[in-house]
C-alpha cells in the first residue's frame, strides 16, 4: 500500500502494522525479575546477576516500545494524511478501508433468500411497494383511526351502520366496508364475518409457512426459525397423547424417519406394555405390532385332568431323571461349559507341569477340577443339578 | 410431521436476527472461562483480558473440568457454550505442574472448533503494577492500533498461527468511521525468540508536532506477559477453505462471445444465421406480389385447368 521506503506491512483497515526485519538478539535463558535470596554470600553474586538480568529486561522492552512506536507513527501518518476525514462534533472522522488480512469467518456465508409468492407476483405484474400512512381517514366516525389492529378502521367488531336493499329477494348489504359477499335473508352476518376473517388469518399463516418451508428446501432458512419434530416417542404415550417437541438444530432440515423406524419403535412401544401390545387400542388401519412379545405359559395349579395335570406330569419326570441311577449319565459333557473349562485346564496344567519339571521344580497339584470326580459329586446332589436341567 | 416455529414477538426476532451471519463480519465475541485448577497470575490474566475486551466479552467463573480443547471429546462444552453466547473466540485458562499458567485461545466457525492455540503466560504484569497518569488511561471500546515486531512472525508457523489469532483477538469491531480524538491503546507483540512473544498493551499520547501527524508516545499502562507457544493446531484445508471464503469470491460467470484483447480492448461477436433469400418478406410489396391478385390469378388458373380436364375426359 505504501510507496515510500517504510519497509513495514502495513493495514490500515485493521490499524495493524507489521515489522518482520527487525531482529531481537539472544537473550539470557531465563529474563528474571527481581527474585528472591536466600543466601547473603550467595547474594553479593547473585545482585551481580540480578542486575545484569534486570537490565536486559528493561531493555529488551525498552526495544519493544521503541519499535512499536516506530510502527504506530506509521500507521498513524496513514490515518491522518492519505484518508479523506470530515468533520464531526467529536472530532474529525475518518473512513477506514475495509481490512485486507483474510481471517477466517465466524459463521457460514448466508445464502440469499428466495422471494415469496407474493414477491415473485408483485415483479410479474410490476407493483411496487408503496408507503402507507399511519393513520387513515374513517367516514363513519369521522375519525383518524389505525389501519389495522384495536380501534381500526373497518374494523370487523364495529357494528357497521348499512342500508338493506331489496334486490332480487337477496339483501345485498352495502356497508361502508366494501365486501362483495352476499348475505341471503335470514342469514346472520356477523358470525360470518368472524368466519371470513378467521379464514383470511389462516390461509395468511398456511401460506407464511409454505415460504418458510421453500426457503428451507434451499438452505435459506432464517436464523430466527426452528425446526421442531413431534419425535416418535408421542408413540409410547398411545393412551394419553402428550407430543414431545424435539428442537433440532436451526439450520439443519429434519432427518425423514423412514416407515421402517417408525414401525420399530411402534412395535418396541407396543412390547414394552405388560401385554405385549396385544390389547392396546389401535389407530384404524393400523396393522398389529411387528415385534410380538413374549408369552409365558403358567399351567394351573389345581389339579385335574388334562391341563390340570399337566404340571403334575412334568415335575414327575423331573424327579424321575433326576433319581434314576443313570442320573450320571444325563449331564451332556459336551453341551456343559465346565467341559471346556476342564479339557482347557487339563491342557494349561500338562503344560504348567513340563516346564515345572524342566526347571527341577515340583509340579504343582491342581486344584482344578477333574471331569469324573465332578460327575459323581453332582449325581449325589439333586438341588443344583436339576435347576441345570430346567434351564437346559 | 415438521413445524416451523418462529417467533412471535418482533424483539425476539431482532435479536435471533442478529445472531445470524452477515455477509460481511464485524467482529468476533470472545467466551472467557477457567478449567479445574488456575493459578493467582492466570485469573488475573483472564480478568484483565475480559476488561481490555469488555464491550464483547463473556466472562464464565466457573470451573468447568469436562473442557479439553486438544482431546476429541473435550469440545463438547465449548461447542454448546459457543451458539448460547455467541462467542466464536474462546480463552480458556487451566493450571498445572505440566503446563503451568495455560491458556489455550481457539477459534470456531459455525459454532465448532476451527484452530487453537496454546501459550503459557509466564512474567505476568497487572494492571496494578504499572504507575502512570490517569488521564492518558485508555477507554473501554476504543479501537486499537496493533504492531507485531520481529522476523519470527513471518518464519516460524507456530507464531504465524498466534499473530492471526492474536489479531483476531485483540482487534475489537470491524468499523467505518473512527473518530481520530479516540485513538488511545495499542497493543505491541514482539517475537523475542523462536517461541516467546512478549505482548503488552500501552496506551497512546499524541504530542504535537509539527504537521498534521502528532507524535506518537507509548505508555506502558496495561498487563504485560509473556506467552510461550506449547501446542497449536491449524484447521484442516476442507475447513479452512470454508471459512475463508467471502462473498466476492464468488467465481465470475464467463460471459460467451466476449473477448478481450490489450490493444483492441473488449470485443464481441456476433453470430448471424445465412439469409434465405427466397423466404424472405419485401419490404415493399409490388403491385405484382398483392395477394388478392394472386389469389384471383390462382383461381383463374384452376378454372381453366378444370375444364381444360373436363374437355379432355369428355
Amino acid at each position: 500500500m505504501e510507496e515510500n521506503q517504510n519497509p513495514f506491512q502495513l493495514e490500515v483497515g485493521n490499524l495493524l502494522a507489521f515489522n518482520h526485519f527487525h531482529n531481537f538478539p539472544s537473550l539470557p535463558t531465563s529474563r528474571l525479575a527481581p527474585f528472591v535470596i536466600w543466601s547473603s554470600k550467595i547474594n553479593r553474586i547473585a545482585m551481580h546477576y540480578d542486575t545484569y538480568f534486570l537490565q536486559t529486561w528493561y531493555e529488551l522492552v525498552k526495544e519493544c516500545l521503541q519499535e512499536g512506536t516506530k510502527l504506530v507513527q506509521v500507521v498513524a501518518d496513514s490515518l491522518f494524511n492519505l484518508l479523506p476525514s470530515s468533520q464531526d462534533v467529536d472530532g474529525p472522522l475518518v473512513k477506514l478501508p475495509p481490512p485486507t488480512t483474510k481471517l477466517p469467518r465466524e459463521k457460514p456465508l448466508p445464502k440469499p433468500k428466495p422471494p415469496t409468492k407474493w414477491e415473485e407476483f408483485a415483479k410479474k405484474k410490476g407493483i411496487k411497494k408503496r408507503k402507507r400512512d399511519k393513520v387513515a381517514w374513517d367516514e363513519q366516525t369521522g375519525t383518524w383511526k389505525r389501519r389495522f389492529g384495536y380501534d381500526s378502521v373497518n374494523d370487523d367488531k364495529d357494528i357497521p351502520i348499512f342500508e338493506a336493499k331489496m334486490t332480487d329477494g337477496e339483501y345485498r348489504m352495502d356497508f361502508l366496508i366494501t365486501t362483495n359477499t352476499t348475505y341471503h335473508p335470514g342469514e346472520d352476518p356477523f358470525p360470518k364475518r368472524q368466519d371470513d376473517k378467521k379464514k383470511r388469518v389462516e390461509k395468511q399463516e398456511k401460506n407464511r409457512l409454505q415460504n418458510l418451508k421453500q426457503a428451507a428446501k434451499l438452505g435459506a432458512l432464517p436464523r430466527s426459525c426452528l425446526w421442531v419434530s413431534m419425535v416418535a416417542r408421542s408413540l409410547f404415550y398411545k393412551h394419553h397423547f402428550r407430543p414431545n417437541f424435539r428442537v433440532l438444530r436451526e439450520d439443519a432440515p429434519p432427518k425423514k424417519v423412514t416407515k421402517d423406524e417408525l414401525g420399530n419403535v411402534a412395535g418396541m412401544a407396543a412390547t414394552s406394555t405388560a401385554s405385549g401390545g396385544k390389547f392396546d387400542r389401535k389407530l384404524p388401519g393400523e396393522k398389529p405390532a411387528k415385534k410380538q412379545g413374549k408369552h409365558r405359559k403358567f399351567l394351573p395349579v389345581v389339579e385335574g385332568s388334562g391341563i390340570g395335570s399337566r404340571e403334575k406330569e412334568q415335575t414327575e419326570n423331573v424327579l424321575n431323571k433326576l433319581i434314576s441311577e443313570h442320573s450320571h449319565e444325563i449331564l451332556n459333557l459336551d453341551k456343559s461349559y465346565s467341559h471346556d473349562v476342564t479339557m482347557h485346564n487339563v491342557k494349561k496344567e500338562k503344560k504348567a507341569r513340563n516346564r515345572k519339571n524342566q526347571e527341577g521344580k515340583s509340579s504343582s497339584t491342581s486344584n482344578k477340577l477333574k471331569p469324573k470326580k465332578q460327575l459323581h459329586k453332582k449325581g449325589a446332589k439333586k438341588g443344583p443339578g436339576s435347576s441345570k436341567k430346567g434351564k437346559a | 410431521m415438521m413445524k416451523i416455529k418462529t417467533p412471535k414477538k418482533g424483539r425476539v426476532k431482532r435479536e435471533l436476527d442478529k445472531r445470524a451471519p452477515k455477509l460481511v463480519e464485524t467482529g468476533k465475541k470472545t467466551l472467557i472461562l477457567q478449567g479445574t485448577k488456575t493459578s493467582g497470575t492466570l485469573n488475573s490474566v483472564l480478568s484483565e483480558i475480559y476488561h481490555l475486551k469488555k464491550g464483547g466479552a463473556v466472562r464464565f467463573t466457573r470451573k468447568n473440568d469436562n473442557i479439553r480443547p486438544f482431546e476429541s471429546g473435550g469440545e463438547t462444552s465449548l461447542e454448546f457454550f459457543s451458539p448460547k453466547t455467541d462467542c466464536s473466540i474462546f480463552v480458556y485458562g487451566s493450571h498445572s505442574k505440566k503446563r503451568p499458567n495455560n491458556l489455550v485461545i481457539g477459534r470456531m466457525y459455525d459454532h465448532h472448533v476451527y484452530d487453537l492455540v496454546e501459550v503459557g503466560v509466564e512474567n505476568f504484569k497487572s494492571i496494578e503494577s504499572f504507575t502512570y497518569d490517569k488521564k492518558i488511561a485508555p477507554r473501554v471500546g476504543s479501537k486499537p492500533f496493533i504492531a507485531f515486531v520481529g522476523e519470527g512472525f513471518e518464519n516460524v508457523d507456530e507464531l504465524k498461527h498466534l499473530k492471526e489469532v492474536l489479531l483476531d483477538l485483540l482487534r475489537g469491531k470491524v468499523v467505518e468511521n473512527i473518530n481520530l480524538a479516540g485513538l488511545d491503546r495499542a497493543y505491541v507483540c514482539t517475537a523475542i525468540s523462536s517461541n516467546k512473544v512478549y505482548l503488552t498493551h500501552c496506551a497512546l499520547r499524541l504530542k504535537k508536532s509539527g504537521t498534521v501527524v502528532p507524535r506518537m508516545e507509548l505508555v506502558e499502562v496495561g498487563p504485560s506477559m509473556d506467552l510461550v507457544v506449547r501446542r497449536h493446531r491449524l484447521p484442516n484445508e476442507g475447513l479452512r477453505k470454508e471459512a475463508m471464503k467471502t462473498a466476492k469470491d464468488q467465481p465470475k460467470k464467463k460471459v460467451k462471445n466476449v473477448s478481450s484483447d490489450a490493444i483492441q480492448g473488449t470485443i464481441g461477436k456476433i453470430y448471424i444465421p445465412d439469409q434465405k433469400v427466397g423466404e424472405m418478406a419485401l419490404p415493399n410489396k409490388a403491385k405484382g406480389v398483392k395477394r388478392e391478385r394472386r389469389e384471383a390469378k390462382n383461381k383463374d388458373a384452376n378454372e381453366h385447368a378444370s375444364k381444360k380436364q373436363k374437355e379432355e375426359s369428355e
